[in-house]
């Protein structure tokens, strides 16, 4: 009996991009092609293209605010950022998520300049592409972000992030030096796509802009992020063009989660539960549409990169 | 389901409203969309409900499993995406023993599964089945086995034999308890079949590839099976994604009974199979059968499996109490938030990365989030104070002062005629509070 394979008809399809920015377009990087898909996450009967979901592995100047496992995984090189974003390139990342959390004013306030050194320094020890956040205080970024915008000209960094309610300085220094840029909303599919008309508006090419609609993890209100996700990708499909971006989902934040890091009676191995709450929320993302997915413990990205190519029929 | 107009040709046309709508062809119009049932209109002759019966069928058969107060349903879903109403049944997870197993082995398989047993906002999150499966090859051995852990639990059961006449034996002693059979293939299905005709239980029915499987599915029908469960058996996660992605698709969208039926899959140890269930999970697994569990793979997924089950229009909630954070005493500050799972959880990670001790109370705002249960009048001063007097939380926090929500901040006059306490105005965003209370 021949079963009926129920394609939907989408008309609509998910914008290319490149990420870093190769010797002949004047930089140095290694570049990441990811976008272009024209059906739901990985049905190959719907959308033949091979889908590409890029793998960045997390790095932070300021140790405040990472997650033990996370720490233990790499030893003595979170200490340095140029040596763990070397050691992310060993374990098989496809791109290196820098936060410059020392710039923020209420901690060691570290300046623009020394910030914008220490990016120029990670892109000479690693050809990766490169996504660089602040600290999350928007003054500061703003100033932050616009150093290391210039000194990185050309390179095609991702710049995070924008919101809706500061997004004209980071805008302004990605439209300058040939950077891409995120649009972060909180968990809302109109709050992403007001993000995106926002940064267009201004006059960043949509070609530059990713979305990041906040990947809530796994018991953390996971199920919101999954379907507002989900609707995202299938209003752009279906021909919303403000929501054609590629998007991103942060994973680290499973760490934050009480089950992902505490001692529970008769739930097994605490730091393999852990990894495995950040690689659940990762394949939550993949499913429901990411395609660059940031992750913190190199376990997890082994996880997703199995989980990449398994639903690519390729192990 | 038929077109609202097909399904209005069916029907009296008298427009008598005794359906509750008024008139028949929006009657015809919620039949349509799932929204009302055939058995509410009273006047339908009995060639129209034979002509609309068949075709108002659910598009996945309701398939049970168990019996008395431990059933497990499957199937009977209507959603591709969840946001789009919910997703009713629960994947089940099963536990596989296999009766070659000694009897230590036996003991301490069964009190693992007693012991996967957690607590999480409200729900128990556990084992829903075990998985017998005859390894030995050998009807007596197997019939022992089966009714050996029937008596030591009274979890539903799946029994696994590839032999027709094995699995007869064992499932009649225990028919009553209504076991899940594995299964029929083209091997074995006339036989299958009638083993489960003859113990009126649920049958499995598997197959590699889904052409195929609608074949054997159509023939279980013709041979008077009716309970049938789908093993599309998968040899990888893209086979596995998109084989019950046609299914699920086939049978919501195009209404084609061939696959309508609940997705039974066997999940391999390890890595492969710990992807394998979670995708399953998010895409329309009902019942995952595992070679292997370990607790610490057991507990994302039975959270994950909670996280996507969630019906979206009733959000989570956390019990509302007095939550210590960071080991607080009598000088900690007291702050409070609602019961919103989302905002509780946010405003708990960020209080613990303040490092500052402090008591959180949580106000039950029938979980909704701060500003919503404000405007909708669940968020009171007077709510605040009960919540406040029920968990004795001014004994504890003892600095005669309550910080708010930002977005409340309204609130404050009122809250400090009702409770006598100073009010506090905390910043907006739960994000701002580590800066808060540092200052």
């Amino acid at each position: 009996m021949e079963v009926p394979v129920p394609k939907e008809k989408w008309t609509g399809s998910i914008g290319e991009m490149e990420l870093g920015a190769s010797q002949e377009k004047g930089g140095s990087r290694h570049p990441l092609r990811i976008g272009g898909n024209k059906g739901l996450p990985f049905l190959s009967f719907e959308d033949p293209a091979e889908r590409t979901v890029a793998l960045a592995g997390f790095v932070a100047d300021s140790l405040d605010d990472v997650p033990s496992p996370v720490k233990e995984a790499f030893g003595e090189a979170v200490n340095d950022p140029v040596r763990w974003a070397v050691a992310w390139k060993d374990k098989g990342a496809d791109l290196i998520c820098l936060h410059l959390t020392s710039t923020n004013p209420e901690e060691k306030d570290v300046s623009p300049e020394e910030a914008a050194a220490k990016v120029m320094a990670v892109m000479k020890a690693v050809e990766l592409p490169l996504i660089v956040y602040g600290s999350g205080h928007p003054e500061k970024d703003a100033k932050v972000l616009e150093k290391v915008g210039e000194a990185a000209k050309g390179e095609r960094l991702l710049l995070g992030h924008a919101e809706e309610g500061g997004y004209k300085s980071i805008a302004a220094a990605a439209m300058a030096n040939g950077h891409a840029v995120i649009g972060f909303s909180n968990l809302d599919i109109n709050l992403a796509k007001q993000i995106v008309i926002l940064l267009t508006d201004y006059g960043v090419g949509r070609g530059d802009v990713i979305i990041d609609p906040l990947m809530a993890a796994l018991g953390m209100g996971l199920e919101y992020s999954y379907s507002v996700n989900e609707r995202i990708r299938i209003s752009a499909l279906s021909g919303d063009s403000m929501l054609q971006v590629p998007m991103i989902c942060d994973c680290v934040s499973s760490w934050k989660a009480r089950e992902a890091s505490d001692d529970v009676p008769h739930a097994g191995d605490t730091l393999e539960r852990g990894i495995w709450w950040e690689s659940t929320t990762a394949l939550a993302a993949l499913l429901s549409g990411a395609d660059i997915l940031v992750l913190g413990h190199p376990a997890s990205m082994r996880i997703a990169r199995d989980a990449v190519k398994g639903f690519r029929g390729e192990a | 389901m038929a077109t609202a107009i097909e399904i209005f040709k069916h029907l009296p046309k008298k427009n008598c409203g005794d359906c509750k709508f008024p008139t028949c062809l929006a009657f015809a119009m919620q039949l349509a969309n799932n929204k009302a049932k055939l058995d509410d209109c009273p006047h339908l002759s009995e060639a129209g409900r034979s002509a609309l019966a068949s075709s108002s069928a659910p598009p996945i058969r309701l398939v049970k499993v168990g019996s008395g107060k431990n059933v497990v349903d499957m199937g009977d879903e209507t959603e591709l995406y969840r946001h789009d109403k919910r997703f009713f049944h629960p994947t089940a997870f099963a536990l596989r023993i296999a009766d070659d197993l000694g009897e230590d082995e036996l003991y301490k398989r069964l009190s693992y599964v007693r012991s996967l047993h957690f607590e999480r906002v409200g729900q128990v999150l556990k084992l829903d089945m075990l998985e017998l499966e005859c390894r030995s090859g050998n009807a007596e051995r197997f019939t022992a086995f089966v009714k050996r852990v029937a008596s030591e639990t009274e979890l539903p059961l799946v029994l696994r034999a590839m032999d027709a006449a094995v699995l007869s034996a064992a499932a009649s002693i225990i028919r009553e308890r209504r076991p899940l059979l594995h299964g029929a293939d083209v091997t074995n299905l006339k036989q299958m079949c009638a083993v489960a005709k003859n113990c009126s239980c649920p049958l499995t029915v598997g197959a590699d590839d889904l052409n195929a499987l609608a074949d054997l599915v159509e023939a279980a029908h013709k041979e008077g099976v009716e309970d049938i469960v789908l093993d599309p058996r998968p040899s990888n996660l893209k086979d596995l994604l998109e084989r019950c992605t046609i299914i699920r698709r086939s049978a919501i969208r195009k209404t084609f009974r061939g696959l309508g039926y609940p997705i039974y899959l066997s999940i391999p140890a390890g890595r492969d199979g710990m992807l394998m269930a979670s995708t399953a999970v998010m895409k329309y697994g009902s019942l995952l059968s595992f070679e292997d569990l370990p607790a610490s793979n057991a507990m994302p997924l039975m959270v994950l499996r909670q996280n996507i089950y969630t019906d979206p229009q009733v959000p989570i909630q956390v019990k509302p109490d007095l939550y210590p954070v960071n080991n607080p005493g009598p000088d900690s500050p007291l702050l409070f938030t609602t019961n919103f799972s989302l905002t509780f959880f946010t405003v708990m990670s960020d209080l613990e990365k303040s490092k500052v001790p402090a008591w959180l109370q949580v106000v039950d705002t029938e979980g909704l989030s701060v500003l919503t249960a404000y405007s909708a009048g669940k968020l009171t001063a007077e709510s605040v104070k009960n919540a406040l007097l029920a968990t004795g939380a001014m004994e504890r926090s003892k600095m005669g002062a309550l910080i708010i929500p930002g977005m409340v901040a309204r609130m404050a006059v009122k809250l400090n005629e009702a409770t006598g306490l100073q009010i506090i105005v905390g910043p907006k965003e739960s994000s701002g509070l580590p800066k808060f209370l540092r200052s």
